[in-house]
């Protein structure tokens, strides 16, 4: 945890950022989990009030394996952002095996080594006393 | 089904000169966009108090900034599209139907920015995520881990169209090189006088994989501005009208996350192209010029495939080859587009699709231009279609 971190961060108060705010409160418990509708059993993500599928409002934060695998990728090599500064940087989607994909990093992995389909497990990092994101790291015991 | 073909024309155009600095004293956002409004209006013959309508650009001035500065009065429609780079388009529909309901009879369409004096284009989203669909969530989603800015986040697309269809890094050179042939014949161009080889475009740096710097727009300060009415009040016009033959919006699903789509390459323009080209009763083959919306390379590729001018994975070898440069045959984005004319929201697309039905494209002329396409394509991935004719 470093006090003078100064990357962006989520926005997880105020009225509308309820759902994100849990997303996170979970990641900072050292648990992904993603909305889950109780009326279809589809999982979600981004986190959304009703499910797009079946129109219910019911859903459940439903832990997710952690594990996955590498869709794509860009690997940033001129500064765009003022706090991302040390590049090369490598940010990738990932598709959870429930199904989800999100924008993350891999804490393991030089770009030069990222590939399709790479197995990933999730690792958290507590980047500040409210927030942790989640990363994820090579899946030794799986690969594709 | 015709249902708006016809009905509406394009009767004006203006434009400021583009430039990337320095910002003139007391110059803002708006007294660059009125600049661009008041030459439209006049080109059209028509005088400030004639407008009736005003269709603003997202997050760059309400209808009313315009209106009390050019005096008018009884403004009776207007109306902001929440498409980013597609607003231009989607606000042409907007007009199109004003103007043939009788809503309004004299519509403007204003656009442009400070884009590189002002706030760059690239700071854009992160100084204010409200000024697109999706903000929100690549501010809580996406801006922790680096992905801040549209030429990353458009990267993940198109590196999974280069290992899923074998696109190549000179298959989004080819875009950036006819672009810039084209803007060697254009006088308003900022990168006329600065041709570029192919050789150029592979050795300029890397941005963001698969994106080099020639990949990506030129931010710029510029505005344009074009005015809309019926097809019957076109007549009495000074210019030459443009109509309005096919007009159509789409998104893609979901609109507002980028990763999370069931076909990555789907976007706004494969939902609106069947719309807007059933409207016109044409297709891809009868148009003889195209000005697509080029953020970035990539997006040229992935409009042409995604509106039927080529197949899905064919893009890259479809603007191979000359195809897409001056003399070829299909010229895509006349003017040098926003890689190499100048940044200034697609709203110059629709200037140059205008001069060029109209024969006053000067060099670069693409002869007996009758039929043109202009696109618009903004937030991640909205997308509007104009198909125009002359006369
Ligand atoms: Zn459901």
């Amino acid at each position: 945890m470093d006090p003078g971190y100064d990357k962006p961060l989520p926005l997880l108060t105020g009225m509308t950022q309820a759902l994100t705010g849990e997303f996170y409160r979970w990641c900072r418990a050292g648990e992904l989990r993603f909305q889950r509708c109780t009326s279809c059993g589809r999982f979600r993500h981004v986190p959304r009030p009703m499910c797009p599928a079946c129109g219910s409002w019911e859903s459940e934060w439903t832990r997710s394996t952690g594990r996955g695998r590498v869709v794509t990728w860009t690997v940033v090599t001129r500064p765009m952002h003022p706090a991302f500064t040390a590049v090369p940087y490598a940010p990738v989607v990932i598709e959870l095996d429930e199904g989800v994909r999100v924008v993350s990093t891999i804490t393991d992995c030089p770009p030069a080594e990222l590939q399709r389909g790479l197995r990933v497990r999730v690792v958290f990092d507590a980047v500040t006393e409210a927030v942790t994101l989640p990363g994820f790291e090579r899946d030794t015991e799986q690969t594709e | 089904m015709t249902g708006l073909r016809d009905r509406a024309c394009i009767v004006g155009i203006g434009q400021t000169p583009y430039t990337r600095g320095p910002l003139p004293p007391g110059a803002n956002n708006l007294t660059l966009q009125l600049q661009a409004a008041v030459a439209a209006i006049a080109d059209a013959g028509l005088g400030n108090h004639d407008i009736d309508a005003i269709l603003p650009f997202v997050s760059l001035g309400n209808a009313e900034d315009f209106a009390v500065n050019l005096g008018i009065e009884d403004l009776r429609y207007q109306a902001t599209s929440h498409l980013g780079g597609a607003c231009p388009g989607a606000s042409l529909l907007n007009a199109v139907m004003a103007v043939s309901s009788g809503i309004a009879n004299y519509v403007l369409i204003p656009g442009g920015w400070y884009g590189f004096s002002g706030r760059r284009v690239r700071e854009v989203v992160v100084a204010d995520t409200t000024v697109m669909s999706g903000g929100v969530n690549a501010r809580d989603f996406y801006f922790p881990y680096g992905l801040t800015v549209p030429p990353q986040w458009f990267s993940f697309t198109a590196r999974l169209h280069m290992s899923e269809f074998g696109t190549r890094p000179e298959h989004l050179g080819a875009v950036a090189v006819a672009a810039r042939r084209h803007a060697q014949l254009n006088p308003a161009a900022l990168m006329r006088g600065r041709p570029m080889t192919m050789a150029d475009y592979l050795a300029s740096p890397m941005i963001a994989e698969p994106f080099r710097v020639f990949d990506c727009s030129l931010e710029a300060d510029g505005a344009c501005a074009f005015v809309v009415t019926s097809a019957e009040r076109a007549r009495d016009l000074r210019q030459k009208p443009v109509t309005v033959l096919g007009i159509a919006q789409g998104q893609p699903y979901p609109a507002d996350d980028i990763v999370t789509r069931a076909d990555p390459f789907r976007i706004g323009a494969t939902n609106a192209a069947p719309r807007a080209f059933a409207m016109a009763g044409i297709g891809p083959r009868e148009v003889d010029f195209a000005e697509i919306y080029d953020p970035f390379t990539f997006q040229v590729i992935q409009q042409l495939e995604e509106m039927g001018f080529c197949a899905r994975g064919e893009g890259g070898p479809f603007v191979a080859g000359g195809r897409i440069e001056p003399g070829g045959e299909l010229p895509v984005n006349t003017h040098g587009g926003l890689l190499s004319e100048a940044h200034v929201l697609g709203m110059n697309h629709f200037i140059e699709a205008v001069l060029q039905l109209r024969g006053a494209a000067g060099e670069r002329q693409v002869p007996d231009a009758e039929i043109g396409v202009v696109t618009g394509f903004g937030d991640f991935g909205d997308s509007a279609i104009a198909i125009l004719r002359n006369g």
